[in-house]
């Protein structure tokens, strides 16, 4: 238990700073519940667990791989962004061609639901949330709060995972990152953060509606298996549905189903975060227009030729700005259902 | 949405600080006619909350939030002839100097459920007040909206002369709260719970560590402090509520319900400990309850709460003489009961002698006034031993009787 209590040391010399102040400055009182919730979350076995799992789920298809990545290392000469991408973006073959990213894409909502789906409803039941807003604090500190927490505990275990693979592939392949590398895998971190952000904010709006919390993390865990597994899949049925075409269909009618099945996929946050990581990661990706499976079936047809960052940027900038609002009004909903909520069950 | 919060910061009384509603014209009548009571005189400054005008429903953190469809929160129209609407400086007009808790005409409504029924409540300093009550009556809601922590629908709160629907937080910086089924982190100790309590105040490291062995001695938990809290027992948990409700210093104190669930053993230490604190930390409080005895040995003041009205108040005594004018006593004697009858019906003031129902050796003695004293000594003198001699009506099950109809566990609805 030492480390719940020398996290959350810092902010408590901050409030003492400002404990004189605060009689003038409206409380900072989020910062200090967002100390307490990220050194319950450290300390929680929930972290260990979620962290142990994705780490060795990321640095598994990295070390199948390595042996084709290192085939393309000796092929390509000076700084290719490829190589060191790669280790993020390979599938192995004796790795059933799971490149780590999408086991990422997979796990990274699981994190985002499991440091939320409690948020509210376990101060509700056990009686710290009345004794909570009784004290100075504004009632959307908590819900502030809990919500920095949650990031900050993503954000710590996505870096922890990014260094790992990078000291591996410096240490087994001897690739060192280049300038333009690390900066698109910073990107990249920032997406995942924000995707995971976008599934916290779902799971504290669960945790603001549903009371119990076994029934929060149901309903979460039940949403993320429809988006991840069957959801690409139930919009192109979907799409299909509405604009049906048959061998005998037109060109147009054709273009018309696929760019209805488009839209729809895009309405997922989760395609948002598939086209985003493509785009930065896979500097040869120079369009998304294609989503279906085949990654690089786009790319193989042109002339190869690899975006600069700000390209790439460029290219997934909707998606990036619909993954924000997203995240935003998940957020604002939560924010104003648990102001308006009574404090008492 | 955030910007609007209420600011604490402001000057609580003295600068005007109106709402942006061009009808002021309703409130602004009897401004300057108020008494020299600063609580009074100080509420026409802070824009008093017009209750009946949905616009200026507040949410819990004194967000102003227009909510027109919340038909609920206005009287229907029709209704605005019958009952005329008395501005907040009306309504604090004869409100006593030194009050510390100040409701008037107090209604919290729950769509058609009424929980709060127009409640006058008036709580000077250092007063310990009761408000008893059957569950379901109304008193949690009743702290909740002292605290700021539920909106009223109509009337007016005043605590420490601010309004907590405005000011949530510079009310809750003086007020220690402690909740009906208090709960603590059960992951972290009794002393981190209370450490965090403190940083949540803004207390600094140092100081609130100190406070903190302080209080923890104080309800006798020195030994559990440094054990989880899902550990602790019922009563330890409600004697760590204690302290984490004083940890913030506070002048006001609420219970809601403090002795709930304890066993007797517990609540005796329980009572003799709130005793102590309220003495030395010199606190005005306010407990609900609907155990009787505790109220009876703690409180100077007793409100009795029935369907979300307030049907008596007063000292306790005061409240025993108040309703009847026939005072009864059970005497007891040694020898034949019926020996008392004579003897009691000489004294003066007696009207008439009964034999209990319930007990054969007690006899039942109604009187005009308070006759104990002469009616010993005339037992004394007739040379018959006193075994038993009690009031009734003094008892505080017998008041809650009188009080509250429906009884001790009847619920309103």
């Amino acid at each position: 238990m030492a480390a719940p209590t020398e996290t959350a040391e810092t902010p408590a010399r901050k409030t003492r700073t400002e404990s004189r102040r605060s009689e003038r400055a409206p409380s900072g009182g989020w910062r200090t519940i967002a100390a307490k919730e990220l050194a319950d979350h450290i300390a929680s076995w929930r972290f260990l667990v979620l962290l142990i799992v994705i780490a060795g789920l990321s640095i598994l298809p990295m070390y199948f791989s390595s042996n084709d990545i290192a085939g393309i290392a000796s092929q390509t000469t000076g700084s290719n962004p490829l190589v060191f991408l790669a280790l993020f973006t390979h599938g192995a073959s004796s790795f059933n061609s799971i490149p780590m990213i999408a086991l990422v894409v997979l796990l990274v909502p699981l994190v985002g639901i499991a440091f939320g789906f409690d948020g509210i409803n376990s101060e509700r039941s056990q009686g710290t949330l009345s004794r909570l807003l009784a004290q100075p604090v504004h009632r959307d500190d908590v819900i502030n709060g809990k919500f920095v927490a949650g990031i900050t505990v993503i954000v710590v275990m996505m870096i922890t995972l990014i260094l790992l693979v990078t000291s591996i592939g410096i240490l087994r392949l001897g690739i060192i990152p280049t300038g333009e590398d690390m900066a698109r895998v910073g990107v990249w971190l920032l997406t995942t953060v924000l995707y995971a952000s976008f599934w916290l904010a779902f799971s504290l709006l669960l945790s603001v509606i549903i009371r119990s919390t076994a029934t929060a993390a149901l309903v979460g865990f039940g949403v993320w298996l429809a988006v991840s597994v069957v959801g690409s899949f139930l919009i192109k049925v979907a799409a299909g549905l509405l604009f049906p075409i048959d061998t005998t269909a037109s060109v147009q009618a054709q273009i018309g189903s696929y760019s209805a099945q488009q839209f729809f996929l895009r309405l997922s946050p989760a395609q948002l975060y598939q086209d985003v990581i493509r785009a930065t990661l896979d500097p040869s990706t120079t369009t998304l227009f294609v989503t279906s499976s085949g990654q690089n079936t786009s790319a193989q047809q042109q002339i190869p030729s690899l975006l600069t960052l700000d390209q790439s940027i460029l290219l997934v900038w909707p998606q990036f700005v619909a993954l924000v609002a997203l995240t935003v009004l998940l957020f604002a909903v939560a924010y104003v259902l648990f102001l308006r909520q009574e404090v008492r069950a | 949405m955030t910007d609007d919060r209420t600011n604490p910061s402001e000057p609580p009384r003295g600068v005007q600080r109106r709402r942006p509603r061009p009808t002021v014209g309703l409130n602004a009548k009897p401004r300057s006619a108020t008494g020299p009571t600063h609580t009074a005189a100080a509420a026409p400054a802070r824009a008093p909350h017009d209750p009946s005008d949905p616009e200026t429903d507040l949410t819990d953190d004194g967000i102003a939030a227009v909510r027109p469809w919340d038909v609920e929160a206005a009287p229907a129209p029709e209704d605005k002839p019958k009952r005329r609407r008395r501005t907040v400086a009306e309504l604090l007009a004869d409100v006593p100097e030194d009050a510390v808790i100040v409701t008037r005409r107090l209604t919290k409504k729950y769509g058609e459920f009424t929980a709060v029924d127009s409640l006058d409540l008036t709580i000077r300093r250092g007063e310990v007040f009761g408000l008893l009550g059957p569950n379901g009556a109304g008193k949690t809601t009743t702290v909740l909206m002292l605290l700021g922590l539920t909106e009223p629908t109509r009337g007016v709160v005043r605590v420490i002369g601010l309004d907590p629907t405005r000011e949530p937080l510079a009310v809750k910086r003086q007020v220690g709260y402690l909740p009906d089924n208090v709960g603590f982190y059960g992951g972290m100790t009794g002393r981190e719970n209370l450490r965090y309590t403190a940083r949540l105040n803004g207390i600094g490291r140092r100081a609130a560590d100190a406070r903190i062995d302080e209080l923890l001695g104080e309800v006798r938990l020195e030994d559990a402090a440094d054990k989880k809290a899902e550990t602790y027992s019922r009563g330890m948990r409600q004697r760590l509520g204690i302290a984490d409700a004083l940890v913030k210093s506070p002048t006001v104190l609420i219970l809601d319900e403090p002795t709930i669930a304890i066993d007797p053993a517990g609540v005796e230490e329980l009572l003799s400990l709130l005793r102590r604190l309220v003495r030395e930390h010199n606190l005005t409080v306010m407990l609900s309850s609907h155990i009787l005895g505790q109220v009876q040995s703690l409180c100077d003041r007793v409100g009795f709460y029935s369907a979300g009205k307030l049907v008596a108040s007063g000292p306790l005594d005061e409240l025993a003489a108040g309703s009847d004018a026939a005072v009864e006593l059970e005497v007891g004697v040694e020898g034949p009961p019926a020996s008392i009858d004579a003897v009691a019906l000489a004294v003066p003031g007696v009207t008439k002698v009964v034999p209990d129902d319930r007990l054969d050796h007690i006899r039942i003695v109604y009187a005009s006034h308070d006759v104990a004293a002469p009616l010993a000594t005339a037992l004394a003198a007739a040379n018959l031993p006193m075994t038993h001699l009690r009031r009734r009506g003094t008892d505080l099950l017998e008041l809650y009787r009188r009080y509250v109809p429906e009884g001790l566990d009847g619920r309103t609805h």
